[in-house]
């Protein structure tokens, strides 16, 4: 069996998670498209240098760089704003009164509605609840994935969770 | 840890996601037993997680499919088969002005040795040719040495960088200068380091560096070894390759 096919064994299997991670980070399938042939072209050229593990944390790690490449490369900046949510809001506790965060995620049946809260997500808080909660990767192939800390990860994940709720539950005032 | 929490919020949430072994769970099901904070938190994950089921997940279209199989297949069809990741394509353009670029901390090599720097030079890029790089193709360090063994009539040192950022691909045998060496070839990106291994009967010599078509040479002599480093990388990439060959045992 040639290089390449090893490659295709590794990496075909994983093309829906690839493009799955590629359409959430940019917002658009004409956009993820490109992103998930650049990946492939990239994750080809890198492969001599994968060294075993998890194929699919590897395929998404190149997918995330090449999304966060196009990204760039489309508002013409250097580096893709960061917005500074992991160092100014706390880990807080569901607080037990105030707008019901649960209430308003449950009637979240219309799915474009639910999508929407994604996507106003900012982009590392989506990121890593994509990667949880729609591709079901451990913390750690998320720590790979995202080039974070594992502790930075679970407070990722944390707010994500909880800043959809907020949403949500703003979103049903009149 | 806030007022009005427990402290455990992110240990209940990776217990949610299933991150937890059975005796970190046991540890914490005997709090959250009587925590108001865990049972909200935890009835909160829940909802979050069964509203996340109305996401969508995107699939990779029949198209996207079909052009990711083609261009795979078109690196295994074309020829020389590591076409697809070797990085000669991109000699012909490689400037001089990388060789003068950063500020080195290496003495020049004697004035002595410039035919061996071209040697190898001349060897590396020979070496760059389709089909002529490896001789045996293994990113682990234990398959690499014993290889040679046989083949030389001395054991080169194999070393693992990958984690350094200096994955090896494999090794080769030359004959330079009259004598066989080991060459041990490793990648940065896509740039390749490749290290000549012979013995030597001389004093143990410090890393000092030479450049020649625009290639980056450092020579250094220890343990009873000669060990040339030649890479198309910057100097400061090729010295912080040599600083950490020498670093790891």
């Amino acid at each position: 069996m040639g290089s390449d096919n090893v490659f295709a064994a590794v990496a075909l299997p994983h093309l829906d998670a690839a493009f799955n991670l590629a359409r959430w980070l940019t917002g658009s399938r004409a956009d993820a498209e490109d992103v998930v042939q650049e990946a492939m072209v990239r994750a080809l050229t890198y492969f001599p240098t994968y060294r075993g593990g998890s194929g699919r944390a590897w395929i998404l790690q190149i997918v995330r760089n090449t999304a966060y490449s196009a990204l760039r490369a489309k508002r013409g900046e250097r580096r893709v704003e960061q917005t500074g949510i992991d160092e100014t809001s706390e880990i807080e506790s569901i607080p037990d009164r105030a707008p019901d965060p649960e209430k308003a995620l449950m009637l979240s049946d219309d799915l474009s509605r639910m999508d929407a809260l994604i996507d106003r997500l900012p982009l590392e808080l989506r990121e890593t609840l994509v990667l949880r909660e729609l591709e079901e990767l451990s913390y750690r192939e998320i720590a790979q994935v995202t080039a974070a800390p594992i502790g930075t990860v679970m407070s990722r994940l944390w707010r994500a969770r909880r800043l959809l709720a907020q949403a949500a539950a703003e979103g049903e005032k009149p | 840890m806030n007022a009005g929490d427990c402290g455990k919020l992110l240990l209940l949430q990776a217990d949610f996601d299933g991150e937890l072994d059975a005796a970190q769970a046991a540890a914490l099901a005997a709090h959250r037993a009587d925590c108001p904070f865990c049972k909200r938190n935890e009835a909160f994950l829940a909802a979050t997680h069964r509203a996340l089921r109305g996401a969508s997940y995107h699939r990779a279209g029949p198209e996207l499919r079909r052009a990711v199989a083609s261009r795979i297949g078109e690196a295994e069809r074309a020829p020389p088969r590591r076409r697809a990741w070797m990085p000669w394509q991109g000699l012909a353009g490689f400037g001089a002005g990388a060789a003068l670029a950063a500020a080195l901390v290496l003495t020049l090599l004697p004035a002595g040795r410039p035919e061996l720097v071209a040697a190898l030079v001349d060897d590396h890029v020979r070496a760059l040719q389709p089909g002529h790089l490896l001789d045996v193709v293994s990113t682990n360090q234990h398959t690499v040495k014993p290889w040679f063994d046989g083949r030389l009539d001395f054991a080169p040192p194999v070393k693992d960088l990958a984690t350094a950022g200096f994955p090896l691909l494999g090794g080769r045998l030359d004959y330079i200068h009259g004598r066989s060496v080991a060459v041990l070839v490793y990648s940065r990106g896509k740039h390749l380091v490749e290290l000549f291994v012979w013995p030597s009967s001389g004093a143990a010599e410090e890393p000092a560096r030479a450049t020649r078509d625009g290639y980056n040479v450092v020579h250094w002599t220890a343990d009873s070894m000669s060990l040339t480093a030649v890479s198309d990388l910057e100097p400061a990439g090729l010295e912080e390759f040599v600083r950490d060959w020498r670093q790891v045992r």
